[in-house]
């Protein structure tokens, strides 16, 4: 087994001993085909017990270990270590607080994705017994992409709006999610998502930077979805003004 | 201490704990419900299910079918009234997910598609491509937002259960952010903790896979039942342990030893037909599979990889289209982790720990012996499972009985008065005050992560696939002795705020308890069974030990072992059949 040793530059911050943040590095032994996660735990089983992150899966699906390596938000169990140099610095995500090291506190956006009312509003409440909804695979497809989101916050770091507006902009995951249900053939819940959508936290404040695409490791498209949501956002307004205006 | 008070508290909110939370919201809306969680819920490791869900749904089946298969499959150490209740609600658990959005994959036509799965004999798993156990997690997840009544305790450790005369009154919890402790009052506690497969050194659980519910309610006198059934997952990535979800064999794919032979053939699985056929080959049940490659690795047929002995599983021949339509995330993974693409190359597997079919001993209500205190999903044993589960099985488990134990907690609610308040406080200031203890220990050279590789490696080699009397003997030395040990570990974090050095010990003490368990009941079943399989027993015995296991916690030794019969309504023990003479049909 090749291995190889790399220099693990970690952001520590544990609020009751440190006034601010600084950088702890770390000598880790590693094998060729460990991700950043892997390296982090020997260093939280071999060498330092007070480092404190967040994991659990190792296969990229419960969204927990996002974390800003080399400057980028990734998840730190599909950072493969062959694809960096041998310093790998280590920090929590941007545009959230530091709770403690690289665990950041989300409170704000878990009151965002409530907010847009992710679940199923349905016309009528359809009796079990009457068997599931029909969907077909073209009206799966609709909405597919934008439910496979795990709520890692990458996009939430790389969003630029998110950090101008001190957190006031909703957010591309969250936004993705409304988009989700709004495009989700059992689904009539557009209009009473819609004042979050259309408020001027919601779609308009997005600029199209694309940032939160580029780094989603789920290819959700947060960017896209956004941009389909002003559209029926812009339709949603002008038809609401028609109807007004023809009464 | 902060004092929380709801009517009804359940620990985890993984797919049980959610699916329980809602089910007690919608029975009655009046009821305060407190949901702890040591993780968000979206992280619970119910996000990792890949396959599917089975419910019997189409024409050419029925709830015979997937009763007997589900009985069979676990060698008859299943309790058959559960399994009945079982297959009679699990397809409208299913329906009701569809309702709340769940995205299940579809016909041409618009209904639910479904596909093959091990040890089943009719098409019947419902799934959302390869990433099912994610979409019901966010469902249930995102659909319990609806309801204001689940007041959500996210990133709370829960350390004890509260008990006393003979019924539970709640729990204790360690607020993560501040390292605060608080006592949950509750007049039912339901406990979804999930399972334990972080005590073996090669699993596909999740990192808060720590059996610590399990350990709660042990402690507390509830036996652990059938822990000596570990389900091995026959096909895992080397290395990491990474699954590669039986779907890939349900759509198709071989596995090959070292001369590309498809070796299930030898095992009473055969014959080897190009197609899928239920119940035969690469589609027979999870312990079958496991063992026959124990087999093949001691005749010199497996491969010597880096990582050990592999045997290769074939895809290539599925095609590209149909491995990025239902196997995105298997492709996603093999590329990444052993740089195997299965469109092209043969992909790297072995058997890895998946599953505890054991747990925390309930009856078909989900009710626990101690009043008012229920559990659902994997840390609980009802059992449906028996002595092997099959797979696509637990999915359906979560929900069924997930949402009774909701419903009973309800229902036990309504007759509690309030608990003896005194006796409520002293215990929950005992909880506080061991933690507290362990914090100023001082001097102990044991380390969290040595002790739990000797226990990790301990039990993979003496109580793993096949066992007997030697290897089993010498784990339990170990597991005593890493036991001993523990006493003696220090916390190197002394801090509050988010302090994983706490959580990572206490999750191990969780998991020496339920590794005990494990070993002691699996020295004492000397017989095979299902994923029990004993080298110097190797026939299954159902005059002595058609009977459940049951583990009590001896806090001064080790567990207690008795014994419970098992419920035997319609089907008589019988041989269990795959291959040809299974019947199954093409897949
Ligand atoms: C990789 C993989 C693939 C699988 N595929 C399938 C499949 O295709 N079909 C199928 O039927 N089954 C499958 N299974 C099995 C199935 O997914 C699990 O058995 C099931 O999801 C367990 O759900 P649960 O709700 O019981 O537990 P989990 O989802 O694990 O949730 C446990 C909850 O308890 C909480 N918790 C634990 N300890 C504490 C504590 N001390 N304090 C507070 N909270 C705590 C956690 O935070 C979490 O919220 C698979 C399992 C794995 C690992
Ligand atoms: S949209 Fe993508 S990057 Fe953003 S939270 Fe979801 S999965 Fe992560
Ligand atoms: S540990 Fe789950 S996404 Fe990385």
């Amino acid at each position: 087994m090749s291995k190889r040793t790399i220099q693990l530059e970690v952001l520590r911050y544990r609020p009751e001993q440190d006034k601010e943040p600084f950088f702890q590095t770390y000598t880790v032994p590693c094998e060729e085909e460990w991700v950043v996660l892997d390296a982090l735990n020997y260093v939280k089983d071999e060498i330092d017990r007070t480092l404190s992150f967040r994991w659990s899966c190792h296969m990229f699906v419960c969204g927990s270990c996002g974390y800003k390596i080399d400057g980028e938000p990734k998840l730190g169990c599909k950072a493969f270590l062959r694809d960096y140099g041998d310093n790998i610095r280590v920090e929590p995500l941007d545009n959230f607080p530091i709770e403690r090291d690289l665990v950041v506190v989300i409170d704000d956006f878990v009151e965002k994705l409530q907010s847009v009312k992710p679940y199923i509003i349905a016309k009528e409440e359809k009796a079990l017994a009457a068997g599931e909804y029909i969907q077909t695979p073209a009206q799966l497809k609709a909405f597919k992409q934008y439910s496979m989101c795990i709520n890692c916050l990458l996009c939430y770091s790389a969003c630029p709006q998110y950090g101008l507006t001190n957190q006031e902009f909703i957010g591309p995951a969250a936004l993705a999610l409304a988009h989700r249900y709004n495009m989700d053939s059992r689904d009539v819940g557009r209009s009473a998502r819609e004042h979050v959508l259309a408020a001027h936290e919601g779609v308009w404040e997005c600029s199209f930077v694309g940032a939160c695409s580029v780094v989603c490791p789920k290819d959700v498209d947060p960017a896209g979805a956004i941009q389909q949501a002003k559209f029926t956002s812009a339709v949603d307004y002008l038809t609401s003004m028609v109807g007004i205006g023809g009464k | 201490m902060q004092v929380i008070d709801a009517d009804i508290v359940i620990v985890g909110a993984g797919g049980a704990g959610l699916r329980a939370a809602i089910a007690v919201a919608e029975a009655d809306p009046s009821l305060h419900i407190a949901l702890l969680s040591k993780v968000y819920p979206m992280r619970s490791h119910t996000c990792a299910a890949e396959g599917g869900a089975a419910g019997v749904v189409k024409a050419n089946d029925s709830l015979e079918y997937h009763f007997n298969d589900t009985v069979s499959g676990g060698d008859w150490l299943t309790d058959q009234d559960a399994v009945d209740l079982f297959v009679n609600e699990i397809t409208k658990e299913l329906i009701q997910m569809e309702h709340w959005g769940c995205p299940w994959s579809r016909e041409g036509s618009g209904h639910v598609a479904v596909r093959p799965f091990g040890g089943m004999k009719i098409m019947r798993t419902w799934y959302a491509a390869d990433k099912t156990g994610f979409h019901m997690l966010h469902t249930l997840f995102q659909t319990s937002l609806k309801y204001p009544s689940i007041k959500r305790f996210d990133e709370y450790y829960t350390s004890d259960l509260i008990v006393d005369d003979g019924a539970c009154h709640g729990c204790t919890a360690i607020e993560m952010r501040t390292g605060e402790m608080k006592l949950f009052r509750g007049k039912s506690v339901i406990v979804c903790t999930g399972g334990a497969g972080r005590i073996f050194p090669f699993t596909t659980n999740g990192a808060i896979k720590t059996g610590d519910g399990m350990a709660m309610a042990y402690r507390a006198g509830v036996p652990l039942k059938d822990m000596e059934f570990v389900q091995y997952h026959p096909t895992g990535l080397p290395g990491s342990g990474i699954l590669l979800t039986e779907g890939c064999r349900g759509e198709g794919g071989y596995l090959l030893n070292k001369d590309n032979y498809r070796y299930l053939q030898d095992y009473d699985l055969g014959p080897a037909t190009p197609t899928p056929v239920l119940k035969s080959m690469e589609l027979g049940p999870r312990d079958r599979l496991s063992q026959a490659f124990w087999q093949e690795s001691k005749k010199g047929n497996t491969v010597q990889g880096k990582w050990g002995d592999i045997v290769w599983l074939d895809m290539r021949h599925l095609g590209e289209k149909l491995i990025n339509e239902r196997l995105p995330l298997v492709r996603d993974l093999s590329i990444s982790y052993v740089a195997a693409d299965p469109v092209t190359d043969l992909v790297p597997v072995r058997p890895v720990v998946h599953y505890m079919m054991g747990g925390i001993h309930t009856d078909i209500n989900a009710a626990t012996p101690i009043a008012g205190l229920y559990s659902a999903g994997e840390c609980a044993c009802v059992s449906i499972n028996g002595a092997n589960r099959l797979g696509s099985n637990s999915l359906g488990e979560l929900l069924v009985f997930g949402a009774r134990a909701g419903r009973f907690a309800v229902e036990h609610a309504k007759t509690v008065k309030a608990p003896r308040d005194a006796l409520v406080t002293a215990q929950a200031a005992d909880a506080e005050g061991r933690i507290k203890a362990l914090f100023k220990r001082s001097g102990g050279k044991q380390r969290v992560s040595q002790l739990k590789r000797e226990m990790n490696l301990s039990l993979e080699e003496g109580c793993g696939i096949y066992r007997d009397e030697k290897s089993l003997r010498d784990t339990v030395a170990v597991i005593a002795d890493v036991r001993a040990r523990y006493r003696d570990v220090t916390l190197e974090d002394k801090s509050s705020v988010y302090n994983t050095d706490l959580y990572q010990t206490l999750e191990l003490g969780a998991m020496i308890e339920c590794a005990e368990t494990v070993v002691h009941s699996a020295l004492l079943r000397t017989e095979s069974r299902g994923a029990h399989q004993r080298l110097d027993h190797v026939e299954r015995d159902d005059v002595n030990f058609l009977k459940h296991s049951m583990a009590y916690y001896n806090p001064n030794g080790d567990p207690r072992i008795d014994y419970h019969e098992v419920v035997i309504t319609k089907s008589q023990p019988a041989a269990r059949v795959y291959g040809a003479a299974a019947g199954g049909q093409a897949a």
